[in-house]
């Protein structure tokens, strides 16, 4: 059974809804992400779920039971904010240990416990450090640590890692995901990142303008976004306009500026409709120039290389630009401007829905 | 340890050295009309013949009158500043975390008492509780009573009450303005955290207020020791703070040694509480990642939230601005409807008047001597904000608190320093009428490099030194960059001194002549006076005196830069 349920919560803000209508499931043990650009609302919709604001329609649910009435510091949840919120009057031990003392633990299991969570988020030794003088990455595990001392039944994380800077970032990120996993909480966790929510989330739920637009494994979710917005979103940039022009059993034919792709059919497109297609940056490999029938051809307007590959950009024969990545230890890329020819794989290629306009 | 003082005595030189030629003049200034009198307060009861003699300074010990001026002095003060901080706590926390409609209104008018002159708060309570007012003579026709039921005249209760409406936005902007910066997202922490609303208040928000809580209550407490106006007035002869004891042994008994041993406590006292306050207010600026207010603040949304902040608002409207009111209306008041001859009067050279001038002089004299005291006050004010940026290390930590000091030092102190030591040669000014404006200069300076200082520290580095690479010499700078930005710190300084100046009492009750009052020391004498007329005279001049500074500090607020600006 799901641990926490929340029911078209609905909360208004001048005349907008923010969140607007979101339902979505979070199961016992799972880390569930809530992807999407500032200002969508994912925010407001944990302090919802913590009861720190209230939703103007809408439920949710823990353990099945509604939880409206139980205020906030009943409800045994935790809550890492994007600043961390430690309190700079209290040190390390007892800003760890100040929700085992709301539990009236007494002082004994209340060293054992903290002890127990320094050494969890490494920070064993730090007890008596003043908060104000820690290192961004310290404070952001203080603050996971004293969020996950008193057990909370639902931890969720307002964009932990957002302040921090990018190599930092990336290394707490995966560590972030062991801890969580480690000790087997149950997570919500908040992010505009989704290099983040690949690397943390069991199940992302993306959200745009208030509304949930898709939920799914972080594989789903990157190969097959449901509309226009989550594939810019996840970085995808090559979306082409397109037309139906026929099918064939598993495959339809679309008319495209670069030509007619035969593409996996999706859903149930009928003929004459108006699509979009995406094709995924390693959708593309180089090849010697030996025309085939899944080719592409242009010429080299960009490369860079990137460590592990290069990304370059193709300026396809009909003006339309692609970009697309190719590993590094394969073919070098030839001097820019020189014509290139692609060959394209037909798995990574797919066809959204057009987002939905209010 | 040789080395180390060798090392000191060069870097004094150096920083010595290192003095710009203008910062002569505020420190000068200071030294002539600030350090020297109170020199000669220091000679005056310690050596009065010229030699060591303890006199008076073992009256003021042994005798158990001064003892018990002290004693009220200190307990008075202390119930004041608890009762402030008491009554003032729910209203900083309502605008700390609440938007509501009309509260920049509001934030305005309260601040409106903390600027009333001293004289003005004594007539306005006068006027709303004193034996002539409404109250009173409606008590006493309803129950044909010779005398009002209710007298709270000369008694503890209007001192202490007086001193609430003093000092109450002391505590409303000092804590409020600490308390809208704090990030609500400790809090909230702490209540995820399984706290409720009393763990929260005493275990988080409490201990992170405290540093403010503190310097709040030691500002009202050192306001309410150095009272002078108020209880003077308001207290009648049975109440006397230190303040009120020095002018009386000055003005009525003539024993200037024993003034001066009274002004030698007061000095050591204030001072050693003003230190303390700087050293807190240092301390205040714990790393707390301040928030701005937009995200700190929101509307209120239950039934709870609205009652709080409409209780508060209602409150504040009646202790701040009732008083005010009272003393407008009274002021129109004579006896049989509502009239200007209160005012009318003040225009007349009546024969038997307390002046032998038309009253409306005092109007004169006020606005002249402010005008002295803004130039004054900016110049000095201004070069020494400067210097302070300029050169920042050893010789701004150590100037910083001496230009503050006159802000430590009492009134009547420097009033009675001023007619002890500037009234022979080498420097006799005490028949001259620049005596006012160079006192009122000394206690208003403090506030233009307060309003500036934080405006010109505040000038990130990099405009002066982007306008720099864009080719501005030094002068352009200032021109370009400095002026425009300090120029409404400028106009704050300059408003401040001017109602400083127009309302300041306690020096210049003690250095005016009697044929030039100023507007304080005229109320102060018609309310001294028996008779309706000079009763309302009292009020009309009060009234005229509460409008100008309330016009002033109204202003004030509109040129305020954002939130930059220390009190």
């Amino acid at each position: 059974m799901s641990l926490l349920e929340v029911r078209h919560l609905t909360k208004y803000y001048d005349n907008e809804r923010f969140p607007d209508d979101i339902s979505f499931i979070v199961d016992e043990g799972e880390i569930v992400c809530l992807l999407g650009p500032s200002g969508c609302g994912k925010t407001t919709l944990l302090r919802i779920i913590a009861g720190l604001e209230t939703a103007d329609a809408g439920q949710v649910l823990f353990a099945g039971r509604d939880i409206r009435d139980v205020p906030v510091h009943r409800r045994n949840f935790g809550l890492m904010f994007q600043d961390y919120a430690l309190f700079p009057h209290k040190n390390v031990f007892e800003n760890v240990a100040f929700g085992l003392r709301m539990m009236h633990l007494s002082r004994a299991d209340i060293e054992v416990r903290v002890r127990e969570m320094l050494e969890l988020v490494g920070m064993s030794g730090f007890e008596q450090r003043d908060v104000n003088l820690l290192s961004g990455g310290e404070q952001q595990r203080v603050a996971l640590a004293r969020s996950l001392a008193p057990r909370p039944r639902l931890l969720m994380l307002d964009e932990p890692l957002g302040s921090l800077d990018r190599t930092l970032r990336e290394r707490l990120m995966n560590e972030l995901r062991t801890i969580l996993k480690s000790v087997g909480v149950t997570a919500l966790y908040v992010t505009h990142d989704q290099e983040e929510a690949f690397a943390l989330a069991d199940r992302i739920v993306i959200m745009n303008h208030g509304r949930k637009v898709q939920e799914g494994t972080p594989q789903e979710v990157y190969q097959h976004p449901a509309t226009e917005f989550v594939a810019r979103f996840l970085g995808l940039t090559n979306l082409l306009p397109g037309k139906v022009v026929g099918m064939d059993g598993y495959h339809v034919i679309v008319e495209t500026t670069i030509g007619n792709l035969r593409i996996s059919k999706s859903a149930n497109q009928q003929p004459e409709t108006r699509v979009t297609v995406l094709l995924r940056p390693e959708a593309a490999s180089l090849i010697e120039c030996s025309p085939a029938s899944e080719h592409i051809t242009g010429t080299l307007a960009e490369c860079s290389f990137r460590g592990g590959y290069y990304r370059l950009v193709i300026r396809h024969t009909s003006g339309q630009h692609l970009s697309f990545t190719i590993p590094a230890s394969g073919v070098t890329p030839p001097p820019l401007g020189t014509p290139v020819s692609l060959l394209l794989r037909s798995e990574a290629i797919s066809l959204l829905a057009p987002d939905v306009q209010e | 340890m040789s080395r180390l003082l060798s090392e000191r005595i060069k870097d004094a030189k150096d920083a010595i050295r290192h003095l710009p030629f203008a910062l002569l003049l505020p420190l000068v200034f200071l030294a002539v009309f600030f350090f020297y009198p109170l020199l000669a307060i220091f000679r005056l009861s310690l050596a009065p013949q010229g030699h060591l003699d303890l006199t008076a300074l073992a009256k003021l010990v042994s005798t158990s009158y001064y003892a018990r001026t002290l004693w009220f002095t200190t307990w008075q003060a202390a119930v004041s500043t608890l009762l402030t901080v008491f009554l003032a706590l729910p209203g900083a926390y309502i605008f700390a975390r609440y938007r509501f409609p009309g509260k920049g209104l509001l934030q305005a008018l309260t601040t409106i008492p903390f600027v009333m002159p001293t004289i003005v708060v004594a007539a306005a309570f006068n006027a709303l509780l004193g034996p002539r007012s409404h109250l009173s003579l409606a008590l006493m026709s309803l129950f044909g009573l010779e005398r009002p039921p209710i007298n709270l005249q000369h008694t503890i209760w209007i001192i202490l009450l007086a001193h609430v409406f003093y000092n109450y936005t002391v505590v409303l902007r000092i804590v409020g303005g600490f308390w809208a910066n704090l990030n609500p997202r400790l809090e909230e922490a702490a209540r995820v955290l399984g706290a409720d609303r009393w763990q929260v208040f005493w275990q988080v928000t409490l201990p992170l207020l405290t540093p403010a809580l503190i310097a709040a209550a030691l500002l009202v407490f050192i306001f309410c020791f150095t009272s002078f106006g108020v209880v003077l007035i308001l207290g009648g002869p049975r109440f006397a703070t230190l303040e009120v004891e020095i002018y009386r042994q000055t003005m009525h008994l003539f024993n200037l040694p024993l003034a001066a041993t009274l002004s030698l406590a007061q000095i050591a006292l204030t001072l050693t509480m003003t230190s303390v306050y700087t050293r807190l207010q240092a301390r205040t600026a714990r790393p707390l990642k301040l928030r701005p207010r937009q995200t700190t603040q929101r509307q209120p949304t239950t039934g709870r939230e609205r009652m709080l902040v409409t209780g508060n608002v209602a409150f504040m409207m009646g202790l701040l601005l009732t008083p005010l009111l009272a003393l407008a209306e009274r002021s129109l008041w004579t006896g049989n409807g509502y009239t200007l001859t209160n005012y009318g009067e003040l225009f007349i050279n009546r024969r038997g008047s307390v002046f032998f001038v038309p009253p409306v002089e005092a109007v004169r004299n006020s606005l002249m001597f402010a005008i002295l005291t803004v130039g004054l006050a900016l110049v000095l004010g201004v070069i020494s904000a400067y210097s302070l940026v300029e050169r920042r290390g050893r010789l701004s930590r150590w100037l910083d608190p001496v230009f503050m000091l006159p802000l430590g030092t009492s009134a009547v102190t420097l009033g009675f320093g001023y007619i002890i030591a500037l009234d022979r040669p080498p420097l006799n000014l005490r028949t001259s009428p620049l005596l006012i404006p160079l006192a009122h200069t000394l206690v208003a300076f403090p506030f233009v490099v307060r309003a500036v200082l934080p405006v010109l520290r505040g000038i990130h580095p990099h405009l002066r030194e982007s306008a720099g690479v864009l080719g501005a010499s030094p002068a352009q700078i200032r021109r370009e960059i400095d002026l425009p930005i300090v120029g409404r710190a400028l106009l704050v300084g300059a408003v401040f001194a001017f109602t400083i100046s127009m309302g300041e009492f306690g020096a210049t009750s003690l250095i005016a002549r009697p044929q030039m009052p100023t507007m304080p020391v005229a109320i102060y004498r018609f309310l001294g006076q028996p008779g309706a007329l000079n009763y309302g005279q009292a009020l009309a001049m009060s009234t005229l005196l509460m409008l100008v500074c309330a016009v002033g500090f109204l202003g004030i607020e509109r040129f305020r830069y954002g939130e930059v600006g220390e009190f």
